[in-house]
């Protein structure tokens, strides 16, 4: 072949590639460290963990003050209201517009009792009590979430107590919030917290008999492949995704 | 096999056979006295006509008046919470909205806040879109307040009313249908804005039903306000006074009718509901009765507010300007429903290759959400709607979890049963207006 490009009336024209005459595959670019084959992907060509990023569990850490907002004058008067306040806080979060106070499990109904009775505080209603399982960060994994409003002061503040799946224990809030009742049941059914002093902690939403608790993230989703057109598609969980 | 206790053996033609007599059953029924006993445990649901779904009531009885009222539930719990973990984030409105299949569009709204707020784009939100979301919470508050009005009245024997409530619904469904494509279980509210835009013929249709409500909430109250069974069934029926609502948790419609004006609407607003003029309604004796007339006054307030809603919708994009964020097809309803617009399709497949790449990323990957945890409460028919949601910063959710009305408030059943009569059990029940597939989630 020459070097000339076949051209007709000075158009180049599709040219036909090497190999492609002579049967033989077409040639890969040179190996080089920058990379061979496709996009230097050296593995398998699943590009999960796209861009090098991977998901990480943040420390909590303390926010600086003031916080702006209300938040100031609500740790104010916790720590007034509540002799035991540097012992039981164990962080104060602001994000987001919001305000978290991680309390010491074994104080979590006292301060309670304290958010709801305090004429500063006044969190007369527990909206929610839920858990979240924070697998693999720290010993302390099970956190138990409550969510206070304070329908005087309209204003909202989150208590987050931490425990570990040995000793999943913590204080019922019931007595202080009997709304607390059915959500608490649901934290022990689906993440394995006990609340001591809970008037009947028995499972809610799962049957009697279940054994585990679904919503801890060492518990499968489940689910069967489905097969489509052919293809069989995993179940969820085991679909690739993109960490 | 050896002989036990509970069964005694005897050999025939055909092998050993064993006759089962049922432990020590006779023992004890020998013990009771069944005509001069004083109670008796009756186990309502949870297949029962006027138990709203699938929840189960244990009652125990003395003659008719209830002692012990202990409510099961459990029944319709499809792991949604759970389910949530393993998709991404726009998905999350898929499954949501099919908790409280009454209010599906609360659900939605209320998981797209949760979003948002993570995301930090809460003010990007466009006002058009602000205002599609107002209007259509309010024709869903609508909606769902007619069911009740409908199925509480069946259950108290009113039978007409059940079926002009669930007329009315059909229309506002006709209206849902016409804008997302889909009667129930819409996905049309989505971090970020709304699936697509509202077509001109919708609002049409909801000017039309503006004109028509009026007229027949006036019936429905012509046909119930007045009539002796219905006073008779509802008033002084189930009574929660304020200080039990707020201890037992429970909100919306339940806790105005005993008189404490707490609507997130206008407590801590959202979506720009504090730009909105409507009121509160309240009343003071905290029955029944009192639920029927706030419900039935929340109707006209949500007429206002969709009328509101509809003369201020200006002209303007539904979804944030973030391209990072927004879904990147164009949705439009076909005749199957909600889907991609053709052109969408026409330009990503045979256009633009970088369309095509950026499609494929947001619709299989999806979008991150930065690490943190928000929790986002707004008014449902039934009450306070909240989502905790949290993310570890992946496309996924870590965890969601919704604070349903329908299963906080079932905890006050036994505290309005307990030393009333078995009937009262139904109207006291249906006055919470539970809805299991919210409540069991």
């Amino acid at each position: 072949m020459t070097d000339e490009k076949p051209t007709a009336g000075g158009v180049p024209v599709p040219v036909t590639p090497a190999g492609a005459t002579s049967g033989a595959p077409a040639e890969f670019p040179p190996a080089s460290p920058a990379g061979r084959g496709m996009f230097g992907n050296q593995g398998t060509g699943d590009v999960s963990g796209f861009g090098g990023l991977v998901r990480q569990h943040r420390t909590i850490e303390d926010s600086p003050r003031p916080y702006g907002g209300y938040f100031d004058e609500v740790r104010d008067a916790l720590e007034e209201a509540y002799p035991a306040f540097g012992e039981a806080i164990e962080h104060v979060v602001v994000d987001r517009g919001e305000l978290t106070l991680h309390i010491r499990p074994e104080r979590i109904a006292e301060v309670c009792q304290v958010m709801r009775d305090d004429p500063a505080l006044r969190f007369e209603l527990c909206s929610s009590v839920s858990g979240v399982d924070y697998l693999g960060a720290d010993e302390r994994r099970l956190h138990v979430v409550y969510q206070l409003t304070s329908m005087t002061y309209r204003r909202r503040v989150r208590l987050e107590a931490a425990v570990s799946v040995e000793q999943p224990h913590l204080p019922s809030v019931t007595s202080v919030y009997p709304t607390a009742d059915w959500q608490e049941r649901e934290a022990y059914d689906m993440f394995g917290v006990v609340f001591d002093g809970h008037p009947a902690l028995t499972r809610i939403l799962m049957p009697d008999d279940w054994e585990g608790h679904p919503q801890r993230k060492d518990y499968p989703l489940g689910g069967v492949p489905v097969e489509y057109k052919g293809a069989e598609i995993p179940p969820p969980d085991k679909r690739r995704s993109y960490q | 096999m050896t002989s036990s206790n509970y069964a005694t053996e005897r050999e025939t033609a055909e092998g050993r056979v064993f006759t089962v007599t049922g432990g020590d059953w006779d023992d004890v029924v020998s013990g009771v006295d069944p005509i001069n006993e004083g109670r008796i445990v009756v186990n309502m649901g949870p297949q029962h006509p006027s138990t709203h779904g699938v929840l189960r009531l244990v009652l125990e009885l003395e003659g008719e008046t209830v002692r012990e009222a202990r409510s099961v539930i459990g029944y319709l719990h499809t792991g949604i919470e759970k389910n949530l973990e393993y998709r991404n984030w726009v998905q999350g409105s898929t499954f949501v909205t099919r908790m409280d299949y009454l209010a599906p569009i609360f659900n939605e709204t209320a998981y797209a806040l949760a979003v948002e707020k993570l995301l930090g784009i809460t003010d990007d939100v466009t006002e058009r879109a602000n205002t599609i979301r107002v209007l259509m919470m309010e024709l869903n508050r609508i909606s769902s307040h007619l069911v009740w009005i409908a199925t509480t009245g069946m259950e108290l024997g009113a039978i007409s009313i059940m079926l002009y409530g669930f007329r009315e619904r059909e229309y506002i469904l006709e209206i849902f249908e016409l804008i997302t494509g889909l009667r129930m279980n819409h996905a049309y509210v989505r971090p970020g804005g709304v699936a697509q835009d509202v077509p001109d013929e919708a609002i049409v249709k909801i000017r039309e039903f503006l004109k028509l409500m009026p007229k027949r909430l006036k019936e429905y109250e012509d046909l119930l306000s007045g009539q002796p069974i219905w006073l008779e069934r509802t008033q002084n029926v189930a009574v929660l006074d304020v200080t039990a609502c707020v201890a037992l948790g429970v909100t919306g419609p339940v806790l105005r009718s005993a008189g404490l004006a707490w609507d997130l609407r206008k407590t801590m607003p959202y979506c720009g509901y504090e730009t909105y003029e409507f009121d509160v309604p309240t009343h003071a004796d905290g029955d029944v009765w009192a639920r029927y007339l706030v419900r039935m006054a929340e109707i006209r307030e949500s007429l206002k507010l969709v009328e509101q809603a509809l003369d201020r919708l200006k002209p303007g994009p539904v979804m944030v300007a973030d391209k990072k964020i927004a879904w990147p097809a164009q949705l439009a309803i076909g005749v199957d429903g909600m889907g991609n617009s053709l052109e969408h399709v026409a330009k990503i497949m045979g256009q633009s290759m970088e369309s095509l790449i950026h499609h494929f990323k947001l619709v299989t990957e999806g979008f991150r959400v930065p690490p943190g945890q928000v929790y986002v409460g707004i008014e449902s028919p039934r009450g306070e709607l909240g989502v905790h949601a949290v993310s570890d910063g992946g496309t996924r959710p870590y965890r969601v979890h919704y604070r349903e009305p329908s299963f906080v408030n079932l905890q006050a059943l036994p505290a309005m049963a307990e030393g009333g009569l078995i009937a009262d059990v139904i109207a006291g029940g249906a006055s919470l207006d539970p809805v299991m597939g919210g409540c069991d989630r």
